[in-house]
């Protein structure tokens, strides 16, 4: 391998590191007007009244769109394949409010002062309902319907609030525990947390001189919003054009269309370039979260501690609408349970419910991470029951490569899954590893105190998958220049993780050249091929198994020219360092000729080629955790002081942009682990929608992390690659809370564990 | 309006500026696009800019505070063609992500090392820790900023 496998340099990076224009909001188009939105104060109200008329006269006020004057159409929010799994239950504005935050009206007008004065002046009259803000009391009796129109559609029982259900059964359960020597039931709680990327949502939407729309946009699904925006503006796909420039960051967050919609139809009405972007504040209470979740876990082992039962069930708050209500629900199992894939008796069942809360949506992890919190800390109970260190009934249990879960084939994406053999895994030595570097034999059950601190370490493990099986499909094209340089055209979207750079390393490894020589031109759904989009962990598998083809056909009509050339058949020459080179003779040609002979001199060809990639399966990348705690038994503040992640992501393409993936991650959970929590008022108002009061990780709060990537070699990716993008957010919530129990003997199931949680345990009192 | 002279990246500015208008505001509007919005609140650093080579919050800093004064935005510490050896750094450490906060870390970055050349991985943390960053957890970073005082002690260093 020249190029793949090699810490290349980010091929965006001189452009970030030098502060470039190159994000949404870094070019606005002469003429652009400011968007606004005018958010509901209540958490559950019909809205009797709009009166635009006093905004209206306000100089400068060009357009005030609202439930009145806009289609009627449902959709989803959920940047996800089509026909999207998500119910069809949002609308460009509704005649009702269903959360603090939810959309009345939008203003354009010629500043941001206009627009915000405008938003005063616009006159609404509320009728409130009855507001359910406890998914428990949302599926009780009595308990207001929160999606009640007619139109909405594909809500599994709207009557009762429930977005999605879901129910899986596999052996008899039943019978399972019964014949269980050792059964431990516990249920752990995952609150409202949010993806916080640097960069806020932001668009500019703007006519071309050919009336198309254009939409500039921070999105991880430029597809997914050309053909959203379609719908819900009732605009011919044909007619609109998305880019996506840089983007600061995503998570998930982005991969929901919340304010292109609005931008386009306020650039449509006012024929004005619009400019839209959420400030802090609204990005807290009106873009996505986590899905909130309690989750009951029982599981059975025998004596000598095979796992033979597990049963899941789980409690979903999607928010007041349903975007990614059942897919996330699906893979808090299809992505935690075939890891103990040694049960023979499962049962997955659990519903998504509506309350008049904020939304959430897709965040890194996708269910996966509040299903590991819930799985791993059980599985540490069950090894204490057992009188086994949790180490070794991990080891025993844990899927191994040649082995398969039956959880594959019922649990797809919405909708049953497709068997599949698990083809590299490299699990097992992840776990010795990462207990060698933590020093897990000599520290585990052994807690040691300096002072009022006292230690502890835990573990967790962790899969999740790459693509979404059948569904997710990417094309590339590969355009080669007479120079013998390449231009690779792709609609992935790189959210920062470093896609550009890694599909270029796969293209020029394929080609025999560096990466220098392929210029990467992504997400812009007119001028590069379909993607669906950068979530599920799906890129480097996906849209790079789409680029590892066209490279390939590129590579076979180069050397159909060279053959020719070099009067040797095609079959023995290779590409290597800019030329094709002869097996057998060691004759050479550049491939500026090959290029220079295709486009000008005999039998003329443009070089191109393109290709496409479907998910033939989702071959899961694995990680072992490893934490160690400090326990201040006075405070009940907790610190970590070093976390281990070792990981098999298959071959990694650019091992320094797959570590930089882990390690943020796990800096993300160990955030939400110790002390991010969106707070609400008895009313349902975001309490903490401010940086200061919802703390995210410093560079103070970082403990030594250490990341390795164990090697496996994936025969269906490219170049044997797997995902990384995801799983390192699942760790850290089991892994400390192991950790802690480790050190202070009190399990704690509800993050985040917060000083007073800690001391409440320590205690004995119940968990708040 | 007022008209105020300052100096923005070793060049003369004499610029007309809005009644209560931010330093963020002025400096984007002049083209300054390193200068990022995260929060408008003072909390996530993105927007840091070097005030007579302080880092200070464009976005708390009333562009009239200015007057006089010598600001560096991340433009005038180097570009493409002549990146800085911070810039290098953070390139070559895979430091940067989606590359929103990379401007007001490298700035931060750039004051620390003028003020301590050889600085701890904790001094690095404490001099970065207003400088919020969700994509690397910054175990990069400070390695970036480790590599770049290295080199700055080895003298290659404009």
């Amino acid at each position: 391998m020249k190029v793949v496998g090699k810490n290349v340099r980010k091929v965006d990076g001189i452009a970030l590191v030098t502060g470039q224009p190159v994000f949404t909001l870094d070019v606005t188009p002469p003429g652009a007007v400011v968007g606004k939105i005018l958010r509901s104060p209540h958490a559950h109200a019909e809205i009797v009244r709009i009166d635009t008329s006093k905004a209206e006269e306000l100089p400068g006020v060009l357009c005030i769109l609202h439930h009145g004057n806009v289609p009627r159409t449902p959709y989803t929010t959920a940047g996800q394949g089509w026909p999207e799994p998500s119910p069809y239950d949002s609308f460009l504005f509704d005649r009702k409010v269903r959360f603090v935050g939810d959309r009345v009206a939008a203003v354009a007008a010629t500043s941001e002062e206009i627009a915000d004065e405008a938003l005063r002046l616009i006159e609404v009259e509320y009728r409130q309902l009855p507001a359910v803000l406890v998914p428990e009391e949302a599926i009780g009796p009595g308990a207001p319907v929160i999606h009640d129109e007619e139109e909405s559609r594909g809500i599994h029982d709207p009557q009762h609030n429930v977005a999605a259900a879901i129910d899986i059964r596999v052996g008899d359960i039943e019978r399972g525990f019964t014949e269980s020597d050792v059964v431990v039931e516990t249920t752990c709680e995952f609150p409202y947390v949010q993806h916080v990327p640097l960069e806020s949502h932001c668009v500019v939407a703007y006519l071309d001189e050919e009336d198309r729309l254009v939409i500039r946009s921070a999105t991880q699904v430029p597809f997914h919003v050309r053909r959203i925006v379609a719908r819900a503006l009732g605009v011919p796909l044909s007619r609109i054009r998305v880019i996506k420039p840089r983007i600061g960051g995503g998570f998930g967050t982005k991969q929901e269309i919340i304010l292109e919609d609005v931008a386009a139809a306020l650039a449509l009405r006012t024929r004005r370039p619009v400019v839209m972007k959420y400030s802090r504040a609204e990005e807290f209470v009106a873009a996505r979260t986590r899905h909130p979740m309690k989750i009951r876990i029982k599981l059975g082992a025998k004596r000598d501690g095979t796992i033979h039962a597990i049963e899941m069930d789980v409690l979903s708050n999607t928010g007041a609408y349903g975007t990614h209500s059942l897919t996330v629900l699906s893979n808090v199992g299809s992505k935690t349970l075939p890891l103990y894939n040694k049960a023979p008796h499962l049962w997955f069942h659990g519903k998504a419910v509506y309350t008049n809360l904020p939304v959430a949506g897709a965040y890194r992890g996708y269910g996966a991470t509040q299903g590991y919190f819930a799985l791993e800390v059980a599985v540490d109970e069950l090894a204490e029951k057992l009188g086994m260190d949790p180490l070794k009934l991990r080891l025993a249990n844990h899927i191994r490569a040649g082995e398969t879960s039956p959880i594959f084939e019922k649990i797809g994406e919405g909708r049953a899954g497709k068997a599949q053999v698990v083809k590299s895994c490299a699990l097992e030595e992840c776990i010795r590893e990462g207990a060698k570097r933590i020093g897990w034999k000599e520290k585990h059950g052994k807690k040691t105190s300096e002072g009022r601190w006292v230690h502890g370490v835990g573990m967790a493990l962790s899969m999740q998958g790459s693509g979404i099986t059948d569904i997710d499909m990417a094309a590339a094209t590969i355009v080669m220049n007479e120079d013998g340089s390449f231009r690779l055209l792709v609609g992935a979207t790189d959210l920062g993780t470093g896609s550009d750079t890694i599909l270029a390393q796969i293209a020029a490894e394929t080609l025999g050249v560096a990466v220098e020589a392929i210029s990467v031109y992504s997400s812009d759904t007119d001028f590069t091929p379909f993607d669906t989009g950068a979530y599920a962990s799906s890129t480097t598998y996906v849209s790079g198994g789409a680029v590892l083809r066209a490279a390939q056909e590129a590579r076979r009509r180069i050397l159909e020219v060279a053959a020719a050339i070099l009067g040797e058949p095609p079959e023995s020459l290779d590409l290597e360092e800019g030329h094709a080179v002869s097996r057998g003779t060691g004759k050479k040609v550049p491939l500026s000729e090959v290029g220079h002979r295709a486009m000008y001199v005999t039998d003329q060809r443009h070089i191109i080629a393109t290709a496409s990639f479907v998910a033939p399966e989702s071959p899961p990348p694995f990680a072992a955790f490893f934490a160690e705690v400090a326990v201040d038994v006075e405070t009940g503040v907790v610190r970590v002081v070093k976390f281990v992640a070792a990981a098999d992501c298959g071959m990694p393409i650019n091992p320094a942009l797959a570590e930089g993936q882990l390690e943020g991650a796990i800096v993300q959970g160990i955030g939400h682990t110790l002390y991010e929590e969106l707070l609400f008022s008895p009313r349902g108002r975001v309490r903490n929608p401010n940086l200061f009061d919802y703390r995210i990780p410093t560079a103070a709060d970082v403990p030594d992390i250490e990341v390795v990537l164990i090697p496996s070699d994936e025969p269906t990716g490219p170049y044997g690659a797997k995902s990384i993008g995801e799983i390192g957010i699942n760790g850290p919530a089991p892994a400390i809370a192991n950790a802690i129990y480790d050190a202070i003997g009190v399990r704690l199931y509800r993050i985040p564990f917060t000083p007073e949680r800690v001391l409440k345990a320590l205690h004995g009192k119940s968990m708040g | 309006m007022l008209k105020i002279y300052f100096e923005l990246n070793g060049e003369p500015m004499y610029v007309e500026i809005k009644p209560g208008e931010m330093l963020l505001d002025l400096l984007r509007r002049l083209g300054m696009k390193s200068v990022k919005e995260g929060c408008r609140t003072g909390e996530c650093g993105a927007c840091t800019v070097l005030l007579d080579g302080k880092p200070v919050r464009s976005c708390l800093t009333f562009a009239a505070k200015i007057k006089g004064h010598r600001v560096t935005t991340l433009e005038g510490l180097g570009s493409p063609a002549n990146p800085h050896p911070l810039q290098e750094a953070f390139l070559e450490t895979g430091a940067v992500q989606c590359g929103f906060c990379t401007p007001g870390m490298i700035l931060v970055a750039y004051d620390l090392l003028s003020r301590n050349p050889d600085p701890t991985p904790e001094e690095v943390r404490e001099a970065i820790t207003g400088n919020l960053c969700r994509c690397t957890g910054y175990v990069k970073i400070v390695e970036a900023v480790l590599l770049a005082a290295k080199r700055r002690r080895e003298g290659v260093w404009r």
